[in-house]
């Protein structure tokens, strides 16, 4: 078991999400980088699917009490057991009793600290990510994040060789990304002009940001097209409101969304996106469906990624 | 080739939603026919592309397909997508929805735009609570949150434009107008439409086992209860303001 000191700004266990609700409005929740959450758990050799803690911003305290075996990776966070120092991007051992403590995020905003089988948590509709908004998932099932006081509790197992991510393979949340933008939606009805502003500008991603989505703000994007019917808005669409700032919806986004969409970002960097700060800039590139989707297929096989849609066969049930 | 399937030739049309997903467009506009073509639509895809399909929204004119990039890919659930939706037939007998009848409580200390509405469509309150009342709403779709069903279309007379400024918060249960729209919040959240009352039935039911009793084709219809009633049946009677 392991309980929470203190949770920080805000500390939330998440799965990868839950599918196949959507059409009654339930969104898909899951960790805003599923690169950093997937290496977590590869450490371990758990389960893609396992349950971690997304913490934003640091700051977070925890106790154990028992000996397990953990993983953090994402945000740079200095992290230190029982006031040692040890590294992120690596599994280490927990002995019953130690305190683990993340300090401020420096670098990127999520960190993600995974244990040895997983942390149980009840699921709810399939899954037991933590969606505030839906009053879904997490710890008590409502969509509460964690607090202090807290206890999870996780199966005790036999301990890993210890494994650390190459360097080649840990992103440098300080650099200035280039995001991949999936021409979509309403690409083709946006007029030349902002289609090429999005890809030639620097964007920055502002203050409010948070789950549901990054907001960004730059040169301000023109779209003379038609008015839109409500319709489905995937994670990482790129949606234009009316004052021109781009908006790209994250994983607690609404399920539909009326404005327009200049299309989707590559799901392959859309975690690198999440762990930008507030004022970091952002550029954008084209790039084409099906290189994006080889991609995709690599990423998650690297990874043993097996979706399923959780609403059984019936998608309206 | 009918006619009618000629003049929507354009239609379905696929468009690329990113990566993992494609949404079909099936006509333009909000119209009942065309909802039922996306309700088709989601019965063809759920017994044919079941085997790499993830989820699904339908919405008022479209169809967006998440799939699973392992079990197949873009060109090829296109290709699939194309032959199934190219001999739909949306007057299924198994696509009538279900009907549902909802109780609300108009009153002014829970629907504080009821009095608003009616001055500006120059009608009494009591004409508002009969237009809401008369008519009968389609499900044309779900989304925004959970169990938030979008419902038209409302009569002309209460037609009223979403407020200005929107409220930090509406309490779960609150009936409300949007231009030719109406719904339910089914959770307490922010929200710029027109509140008129509240239903003591709840739409979305975290602790359940079904998220919300409505689905897309479905049909509702709301009636009047009183104070009493509503309370009994454990409405909320919080005033909104």
């Amino acid at each position: 078991m392991m309980r929470i000191i203190e949770p920080g700004m805000r500390a939330a266990i998440q799965d990868f999400g839950r599918f196949g609700y959507l059409s009654k409005g339930l969104t898909r929740g899951g960790p805003m980088d599923e690169h950093a959450f997937l290496w977590a758990n590869r450490l371990l050799n758990n389960d893609f699917n396992a349950a971690q803690i997304e913490v934003t911003l640091g700051g977070f305290e925890a106790e154990f009490d028992c000996d397990c075996q953990c993983a953090v990776t994402g945000a740079g966070v200095e992290l230190t057991l029982d006031g040692e120092t040890l590294n992120n991007w690596q599994n280490f051992k927990v002995r019953a009793g130690q305190r683990l403590k993340m300090g401020y995020a420096t670098a990127g905003v999520r960190a993600y600290l995974a244990v040895q089988g997983g942390f149980q948590v009840e699921p709810k509709w399939g899954s037991c990510a933590t969606v505030t908004r839906d009053a879904v998932g997490g710890l008590h099932g409502d969509g509460s994040p964690l607090k202090a006081g807290d206890e999870i509790s996780f199966n005790q197992q036999e301990l890993q060789m210890s494994r650390r991510v190459g360097w080649a393979y840990r992103p440098n949340y300080e650099k200035t990304p280039v995001i991949g933008l999936i021409p979509g939606f309403q690409y083709d009805a946006f007029p030349m002009s902002a289609r090429e502003t999005f890809c030639y500008e620097d964007y920055e991603v502002t203050k409010d940001s948070d789950r549901m989505g990054i907001r960004l703000s730059g040169k301000a994007l023109e779209y003379d097209g038609e008015g839109l019917v409500s319709e489905g808005v995937n994670v990482g669409s790129v949606q234009v409101p009316a004052n021109g700032q781009p908006i790209i919806m994250m994983h607690d986004r609404q399920t539909l969304g009326g404005y327009p969409k200049l299309g989707t970002i590559n799901p392959f960097d859309l975690g690198r996106l999440a762990q930008c700060q507030p004022g970091q800039t952002v550029r954008f590139t084209r790039i084409e469906g099906k290189v994006a989707q080889q991609q995709l297929r690599r990423f998650y096989q690297f990874f043993n990624v097996r979706l399923t849609c959780q609403a059984g066969d019936n998608l309206r049930s | 080739m009918t006619n009618s399937a000629s003049k929507a030739s354009n239609f379905p049309k696929l468009v690329s939603a990113g990566a993992d997903a494609v949404i079909v467009y099936l006509g333009e506009g909000i119209s009942v026919s065309v909802n039922q073509q996306v309700l088709a639509a989601v019965k063809a895809v759920e017994e044919q592309l079941s085997d790499v399909v993830l989820d699904l929204v339908p919405s008022y004119n479209s169809l967006m397909v998440y799939y699973d990039v392992l079990r197949t890919d873009e060109p090829e659930i296109r290709e699939r997508l194309r032959k199934t939706l190219s001999d739909l037939t949306s007057d299924d007998q198994e696509l009538i929805g279900k009907h549902h009848r909802i109780p609300v409580y108009y009153d002014e200390s829970v629907g504080p735009d009821l009095a608003r509405i009616a001055e500006t469509n120059n009608c009494s309150v009591d004409d508002v609570i009969k237009a809401h009342t008369e008519q009968t709403y389609r499900v044309y779709a779900m989304g925004f949150a959970p169990g938030f069903a979008y419902l038209g279309e409302v009569n002309e007379k209460i037609r009223t434009p979403r407020l200005d400024n929107p409220r930090k918060r509406i309490t779960a249960g609150s009936v409300a107008i949007a231009e030719s729209q109406t719904a339910v919040y089914p959770s307490s959240s922010p929200g710029g439409w027109n509140i008129i009352g509240r239903t003591s039935t709840q739409l979305y039911d975290p602790s359940s086992g079904t998220i919300s009793p409505l689905n897309v084709g479905d049909e509702v219809e709301f009636y009047s209860v009183s104070k009493e009633q509503f309370v009994d049946d454990g409405g909320d009677t919080e005033t909104l303001s």
